[in-house]
């Protein structure tokens, strides 16, 4: 609250914050003119800041933040533009350019030019066996991996956040049986769960007989990663809501004659944005690794997609001769769930400044 | 305590009941024909006949899986590979091996990778917490801080390769990663999992030692730490002699809730290092799509961690008497 009150006084001689929040922030805005008003008991002007611009401004004073912000936005920028980067480029992740040109691969099929073959020509040289082209197939992968974590992030979260409200608001049975399949999904081992359950939801989705289309495993990895992963932002959730639940604005609500949709979107859910946001962004990143970790395990995106898992599967096959290929995903992805994860710490700093780490 | 342990271990039966069941249901319902992955891609209508009546896949449901769940008890008697005494988890598709023997082969491995691992991450993690809220603010804290996030942050399938190259290949300071039995030879065994045990315990020890370095800052502003002091304990027994054992029983609640990802963590550090364990077998049982090998590998990892999570409870309860009373 304290560095709230300073940071509105530093701002206050700035001009272009002075501006009169919009009619749809109207509400929230009062309620911060009364509060700062009250705090700060002095005659400035007062400027009225919705939660959001609230958060918003904490976080752009975090230096590490706004710093993991742009390393993940240029990831997500060069997932979008792979087409674009790789006409600029000259190359494509699909050609097997190791093999259909003489003089770049050995006898052996490994790079002949020192760490990796990487030259004017190959940036980040060339995949060893088959000869692919590296940075091609890393920004395509920046795509596949960031695509299917979204989605993973975003079903599991809907999915999560539906039944842990349901489960918080309406209690009884419904609580009960929830929670014991959240129990039961969370003292699964997960991991290995993950894994066996891929080929049995491929064939759950396709005879063994006929020819597995290429975006089976695309699908399917994707409904096991939410399968596996709605239980903990469920449980979550059902927490948040069974201490709100008996708060006196939601028994005035009630009292008032409130029906449970307005309870629930009008009263609950503007108290379960932070968690559900901070959660969200704490389980992309652990989405990324699986997903790299189950092409690694060999139950990934098939050949035709290019792919950071396979690419550690290929590397960790080849690092004894060809090590230099193996950091190019190894590195790029260290990166990105870095940067990721210093993002969450920023934003769960910025929406929540009480908590401490 | 006695009705604690009967609560919990009747509480543990019905979720390890419950989680044969439905992987039971998921992987001979629903895959279109069960029978069909085993028999293989070109398979004559007739052997198909064959093998699912052998494997018993031609019974409604229900009976296929009390079958499956009596065999671990009194044994079955399979027409095609003949009988498999109790425990029986039935025989792999691909290798034609009893389930049961396959895992009970492999399990000193994983055994000793988690293990060991486990202690690493305990030792290290906890020592460094304690480190860094000893000297909080201090140069030593910051270097914990913010390596917990790379640490948190690394892939084994990426770290284990790069340690291999370093201190195998380049160095040639260590053999490379394999299992020796411990029986065999006790210090072999140590050498050849050292490199295993590090990069499995590099994701997590981070994270111990945040939550030990934030705990330890929440016990040492307790009351009883002030009237220690008051009374004129040192600040150093006042901090190794009182504050950490408050600090350790969450950390031992959270090691117990991390033991299953412990486990996943073993399949890729396994993988990583081709080491045997059951971690590799559950990725071979994969590819080959064998069903029996999967159900056997998963089951017996869920009873795993249902158990050693009991075991935690039982050590939480005895070092916290209040947990009892719930």
């Amino acid at each position: 609250m304290q560095s709230d009150i300073a940071d509105r006084y530093r701002l206050l001689g700035a001009p272009h914050n002075m501006t009169f929040p919009s009619s749809t922030t109207a509400e929230t805005d009062a309620d911060a003119v009364d509060t700062v008003a009250a705090a700060a008991g002095s005659s400035v002007a007062i400027v009225g800041r919705s939660p959001g611009q609230l958060m918003w401004r904490r976080f752009r004073r975090d230096r590490t933040g706004v710093i993991a912000a742009v390393v993940v936005l240029a990831f997500i920028l060069i997932a979008l533009l792979a087409p674009v980067i790789s006409w600029a480029y000259g190359k494509n992740p699909d050609d097997y350019y190791g093999l259909n040109q003489p003089g770049l691969l050995n006898e052996y099929g490994y790079p002949i030019l020192p760490n990796g073959g990487i030259s004017g020509d190959f940036w980040f040289g060339l995949e060893p066996l088959v000869g692919r082209d590296v940075l091609t197939q890393l920004i395509y992968g920046i795509r596949t991996s960031i695509t299917i974590a979204l989605i993973v992030t975003v079903l599991s979260t809907v999915i999560g956040v539906t039944l842990g409200i349901t489960s918080g608001y309406v209690g009884g049975k419904v609580d009960y049986a929830i929670g014991r399949v959240i129990d039961t999904l969370l003292s699964f081992p997960s991991q290995l769960f993950l894994i066996v359950l891929v080929p049995v939801v491929d064939a759950a989705l396709v005879l063994p007989t006929q020819e597995p289309p290429t975006w089976l495993r695309f699908v399917s990895i994707c409904i096991v990663l939410t399968v596996l992963g709605w239980a903990t932002t469920a449980r979550l959730l059902r927490a948040q809501v069974l201490s709100l639940r008996e708060r006196e604005f939601i028994e005035s609500a009630r009292v008032t004659g409130a029906s449970p949709a307005r309870i629930i979107f009008k009263e609950l859910m503007p108290n379960l944005w932070t968690p559900i946001i901070i959660q969200a962004t704490l389980a992309l990143p652990l989405y990324v690794g699986a997903e790299a970790g189950l092409g690694f395990l060999g139950v990934g995106m098939p050949e035709a997609i290019p792919d950071w898992g396979r690419m550690f599967l290929v590397g960790s096959n080849v690092y004894h001769s060809d090590v230099t290929y193996l950091m190019f995903p190894g590195v790029s992805m260290l990166i990105f769930v870095i940067a990721f994860n210093l993002l969450g710490d920023s934003i769960r700093d910025a929406f929540d400044p009480k908590t401490k780490r | 305590m006695t009705s604690f342990l009967v609560r919990r271990v009747v509480g543990a039966l019905v979720i390890l009941i419950f989680i044969s069941l439905i992987t039971f249901y998921l992987f001979y319902a629903v895959p279109r024909d069960p029978a069909r992955a085993f028999c293989g891609k070109i398979c004559p209508p007739e052997t198909l006949e064959l093998v699912r009546h052998n494997l018993g896949m031609d019974k409604p449901l229900f009976v296929q899986y009390w079958l499956w769940l009596s065999a671990i008890f009194v044994g079955r008697d399979f027409t095609q590979f003949g009988p498999c005494p109790a425990p029986c988890l039935g025989y792999s598709f691909a290798t034609q091996e009893p389930v049961f023997n396959a895992i009970v082969d492999r399990f000193p491995v994983t055994l000793s990778l988690t293990l060991g691992a486990s202690v690493v991450i305990l030792s290290f993690g906890i020592l460094t917490g304690m480190l860094a809220a000893w000297k909080v603010g201090q140069p030593l804290d910051k270097i914990a801080s913010s390596s917990s996030v790379i640490g948190a942050s690394l892939q084994i399938y990426f770290v284990g390769p790069l340690v291999v190259f370093l201190l195998v290949d380049t160095l040639g300071l260590l053999p490379r990663p394999s299992y020796v039995p411990f029986t065999e030879d006790p210090l072999t065994w140590f050498v050849h999992l050292l490199i295993p045990w590090v990069v499995l315990s590099i994701i997590f020890t981070a994270n111990y030692t945040r939550m030990t370095r934030s705990q330890m800052l929440e016990q040492l502003a307790e009351d009883y730490v002030r009237t220690a002091r008051a009374k004129g304990m040192s600040g150093r027994s006042v901090f190794f002699r009182f504050a950490w054992r408050g600090a350790m029983i969450p950390i031992i609640t959270i090691f117990g809730v991390d033991l299953a990802t412990l486990l996943g963590g073993a399949i890729i550090t396994e993988q990583t290092f081709t080491l045997h364990g059951i971690g590799e077998l559950a990725v071979r049982a994969v590819q080959n799509t064998d069903l029996p090998m999967l159900l056997g590998v998963t089951v017996v990892g869920a009873a795993a961690i249902v158990i050693l999570n009991i075991v935690v409870d039982v050590l939480y309860a005895f070092i916290d008497p209040r947990v009892r009373l719930n």
